[in-house]
């Protein structure tokens, strides 16, 4: 090891081998079967219960965690994959602080929810490892649909096509299925290549045809896809990342935080990857959260995620921010990048403090400037290459609640499309329910 | 998907799940939300007499016992049969049948003790088209001081001279539900077979008081003051029912009768265990009144899930699969050695096998200055109390000693079978 956390640049091997295993471990591994019964144990099979309504896939909660608790994980996975195909990885990536966890009348009660994360993976990891699927496809319907997008959206899509008889064609853009389930999600939350045997397992349904390396507007057209299918599934996510406009902005060791992320995840080896010493990270979502940590773990001396609005408005949740600052990252809000300085790569970024009034954010002339060898932009991403005639609002394709898009024979779902966070989850309830409006309109 | 359809006595039902005669099956809002939910039938609230209703106290009728994180373990109640007009309930019965052909609708019935009674009654529920009566003789509370429910069931000729009318004045099934409050339950099953029961359903309600006030100084639940006992049902009463399921389902003179299993039953496991017992289905009142109808959810995704592991073609396959293993005391092997054996690597320390060993048992857990619980093989007699404490589940496994071996304890080797009956030290074998 000849770097270390104290070696100045962006340079790779800061840490010793065992501690970049430690860093990128599953971060909360699988319950036991006496942890999952006691937590199971806390829940009250509520009427109607909250933890449902909050899980933007409506997982049948109570009945699932009976399941467990009555010794039967498997008919608990099977409650939870009849909502939510991608249970699992729901499992792993669901803010369940912001979704079931914070609906549940124990976290009211005691603030201390029932642990209905965790649970999920319990009975969801323990089907899954198993030989075969749920589900069983309908007989075929002689039907072609063609999903664009392999991420949790298209494929939630896809799965309850084929389960409906339905032949799917999926397209995607890049290498490997499974969109930011491969390429974005923390290394530590989808430990042991999860994602890709997650999709490897979604598939087993048969009648799901995978084109990696397909890029709609550029291998296939929009009017290609509508003539030879019966219908067209838009869940191409956000590819665009939202730049800084600020002086400064081409310097060397200046990236876009989901770039550092995808390139984390797809590194078969940590100590290869460079990191600086200095590290910022402008940005107050879940990706500037991730971008963070991970830099933290790779064994950056300093990390500084500098948020321009309060606290109270970041998108990462509480928990999250926690997760940060205990990892060691320092969290600085109400401040806005106004330059970044260096010859050639970055050395320092400008901030100035700003105030939120009513009348929008206001950068005050009060500066600071803080050491960076590297920065890492996290202040969004945008839909680029939207096909022509869909009508766009607010940089998403406008869909209404089942999905349709305002061009006849098109759906949309996920980040790309209007309404609901952009989540996992809610991608995978609006490809689950686009799928069904699909079906019942082709059928 | 297992096929858990059922037929008991000739009633058909899609699955062995049914509602005891109670408060859930007191009418058609209840029952209807009862058969959305899925459970496949259910045996309506007790009827009685035309003419003005019973009436039930207007305070608490429940007591209950619960568990740390205020799980409800058991249920005690001073309610009365259905305190609703005899001729809404027939309508009722009879709308509801109409419209929910697939399940099954049984009728309960509690009249006073003579001919005229059962028939007038029987002939008034005749054209509800309901699949089948069940005979309330087990109410412990309110309607015995009247003459009835447990009052009949405690006397076995009361039974017997009971069902023989029934069956002598109606064509339906009829299923007499037996009180857990008599010494022997075997006699009332025997007498209800003697009467010409198709079936015996059982338990009803336990004689209880749960708790005592120790301010006002007097049981709950308390009615202006005073208590009363009252019937005790819920997951506390399982293992009580469990015997007495067993005890008529082996019992050479009863064995054969169809059994309704009651009490206690919360889980797909209860039920599964209740038919391995020998009941053809399982009736539930405590539970859903605990956690609403959804729960039968549950039950049919667990009982088929367990039944597609076990290779259960239908739940008859289930049906009395452990009655040939319930023996007396006498018949156990005798030369059957076990020995606690503790998993060092699951044991996290606590001490409560070595306490419950050393003060209450046999001595026989040793604890080194380091905190490792070790079994001395020679003074474990196999009693189980360590693993019962234990708080970590199969970290104290009782180990059988291989046929051949020499217990350390007696030091004998360990034979073949051999039971008490023929054991040197019982006296009437001695005599002999
Ligand atoms: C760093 C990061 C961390 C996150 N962490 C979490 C988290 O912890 N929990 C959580 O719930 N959510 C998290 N999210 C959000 C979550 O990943 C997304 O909401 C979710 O993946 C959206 O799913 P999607 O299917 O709509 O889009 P994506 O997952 O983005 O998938 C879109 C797919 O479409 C393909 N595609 C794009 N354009 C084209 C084209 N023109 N032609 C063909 N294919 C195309 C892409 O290759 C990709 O495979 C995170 C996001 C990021 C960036
Ligand atoms: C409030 C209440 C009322 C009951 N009323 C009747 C009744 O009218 N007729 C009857 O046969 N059993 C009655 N029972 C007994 C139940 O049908 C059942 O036998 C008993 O509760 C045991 O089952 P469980 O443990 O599932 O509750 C009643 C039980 C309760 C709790
Ligand atoms: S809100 Fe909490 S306690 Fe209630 S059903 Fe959901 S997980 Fe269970
Ligand atoms: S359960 Fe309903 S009827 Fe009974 S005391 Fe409560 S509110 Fe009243
Ligand atoms: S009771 Fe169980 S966990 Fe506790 S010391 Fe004994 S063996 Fe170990």
């Amino acid at each position: 090891m000849s770097n270390t956390s104290l070696t100045p640049g962006v340079v790779p091997g800061r840490l010793a081998a065992e501690a970049y295993a430690r860093n990128f471990a599953d971060a909360a591994p699988r319950l036991g079967r006496h942890e999952a019964m006691v937590a199971a144990d806390r829940c009250y099979f509520c009427f109607d219960a909250p933890c449902t309504t909050a899980c933007p896939t409506s997982i049948d909660i109570p009945l699932f965690i009976r399941q467990i608790a009555t010794g039967t994980p498997d008919a608990a996975a099977k409650t939870i994959f009849a909502q939510n195909i991608m249970g699992g990885m729901c499992a792993r990536v669901c803010p369940t602080e912001t979704l079931c966890e914070e609906a549940c009348v124990r976290e009211a009660a005691e603030g201390k929810p029932v642990e209905i994360g965790r649970l999920q993976r319990y009975a969801t990891d323990g089907l899954m490892a198993q030989a075969g699927h749920p589900f069983t496809r309908a007989a075929a319907t002689g039907k072609s649909v063609a999903v664009v997008g392999a991420g949790p959206a298209g494929l939630a899509c896809a799965h309850r096509l084929a389960m409906k008889g339905h032949a799917v064609q999926v397209y995607d853009a890049r290498p490997k299925p499974g969109g930011l389930n491969e390429y974005g999600l923390a290394t530590y939350k989808t430990a042991d290549d999860f994602a890709q045997a997650e999709v490897d397992w979604l598939l087993r349904i048969g009648g799901i045809t995978l084109h990696q390396g397909v890029s709609l507007g550029r291998e296939v057209a929009l009017a290609d896809l509508r003539a030879s299918h019966d219908a067209v599934f838009l869940g191409v996510g956000l590819a665009g990342v939202n730049g800084l406009r600020v002086p400064g902005e081409d310097l060397k060791n200046v990236r876009n935080a989901v770039d550092f992320i995808a390139e984390l995840r797809q590194a078969g080896d940590y100590s290869s990857l460079p990191v600086g010493r200095d590290v910022v990270v402008i940005g107050g979502g879940m990706t500037a959260v991730d971008a963070a940590v991970q830099a933290r773990l790779l064994g950056a001396e300093t990390v500084t995620i500098v948020y321009r609005r309060g606290q109270e408005k970041m998108s990462a949740s509480g928990y999250e921010q926690n997760h940060a600052t205990s990892s060691g990252v320092r969290i600085i809000c109400n401040a806005a990048p106004v330059a970044l300085h260096g010859t050639g790569a970055v050395t320092e970024v400008e901030f100035a403090h700003t105030v939120d009034e009513p009348g929008g954010l206001r950068l005050t002339d009060q500066t600071f400037r803080l050491a960076a060898d590297q920065v890492f932009k996290a202040i969004g991403q945008s839909l680029v290459g939207a096909p022509e005639g869909l009508a766009l609002q607010a940089g998403k394709i406008v869909v209404d609640a089942a999905g349709r898009t305002t061009l006849p024979g098109i759906w949309a779902g996920g980040d790309c499309a209007t309404g609901g966070e952009d989540l996992t989850v809610t991608a995978v309830a609006q490809g689950r329910d686009a799928a069904e409006d699909i079906h019942a309109s082709i059928s | 998907m297992a096929n858990l359809a059922s037929t008991f006595i000739g009633i058909k039902s899609p699955n062995p799940f049914w509602l005891a005669s109670a408060p859930p099956t007191d009418k058609a809002y209840n029952v209807e939300r009862a058969f959305e939910a899925g459970w496949g039938g259910v045996v309506w609230k007790t009827l009685g007499l035309d003419g003005p209703p019973v009436v039930n106290v207007s305070g608490p009728r429940y007591g209950a016992i619960w568990g740390a994180d205020r799980r409800l373990l058991g249920l005690n109640n001073i309610e009365l049969i259905t305190d609703r007009p005899l001729q809404v309930n027939l309508d009722e019965i009879k709308a509801v049948k109409r419209k929910w052909r697939d399940r099954a609708l049984v009728i309960s019935l509690m009249v006073p003790c003579d001919e005229e009674s059962w028939k007038g009654i029987l002939a008034r529920i005749e054209d509800t088209e309901a699949d089948g009566v069940e005979l309330n003789f087990g109410c412990p509370h309110g309607m015995a001081e009247r003459g009835m429910g447990s009052a009949v069931g405690q006397v076995p000729e009361y039974i017997e001279m009971v069902t023989r009318w029934v069956k002598q004045h109606s064509r339906m099934p009829c299923i007499v539900k037996l009180t857990p409050n008599i010494s022997d339950i075997r006699k009332p099953a025997e007498a209800a077979k003697r009467g010409g029961a198709d079936a015996v359903s059982l338990i009803n309600t336990i004689n209880s008081i749960t708790s005592v006030n120790l301010d006002d100084f007097a049981p709950e639940p308390m009615i202006d003051g005073k208590g009363t006992h009252g019937g005790y049902c819920g997951p506390a009463v399982k293992p009580i029912a469990l015997n007495m399921v067993a005890e008529i389902a082996r019992h050479p003179a009863t064995r054969g009768l169809p059994i309704s299993g009651i009490g206690g039953v919360s889980t797909w496991r209860d039920a599964a265990e209740f038919m391995a017992l020998g009941a053809g289905n399982v009736q539930v009142c405590t539970a859903v009144m605990t956690y609403g109808f959804k729960i039968v959810s549950e039950m049919i995704s667990g009982l088929s899930d367990y039944m597609d592991r076990k290779g259960f073609a239908s739940v008859d396959d289930l049906v009395g699969r452990a009655v040939p293993n319930v023996t007396d005391w006498q018949f156990l092997n005798l030369n059957y050695v076990t020995k606690a054996q503790i998993d060092q690597t699951s044991c996290i320390k606590c001490g409560r096998c070595h306490i419950a060993c050393e003060d209450t048992s046999h001595q026989a857990i040793a604890v080194s200055p380091e905190r490792v619980f070790t079994v001395k093989d020679e003074d474990c007699v196999a009693c189980n109390l360590c693993v019962d404490v234990c708080p970590v589940e199969n970290c104290i496994t009782m180990v059988p000693l291989a046929k051949g071996s020499v217990d350390p304890r007696t030091g004998r080797r360990v034979g073949d079978y051999g039971n008490w009956t023929t054991h040197p030290n019982n006296p009437s074998v001695a005599a002999e």
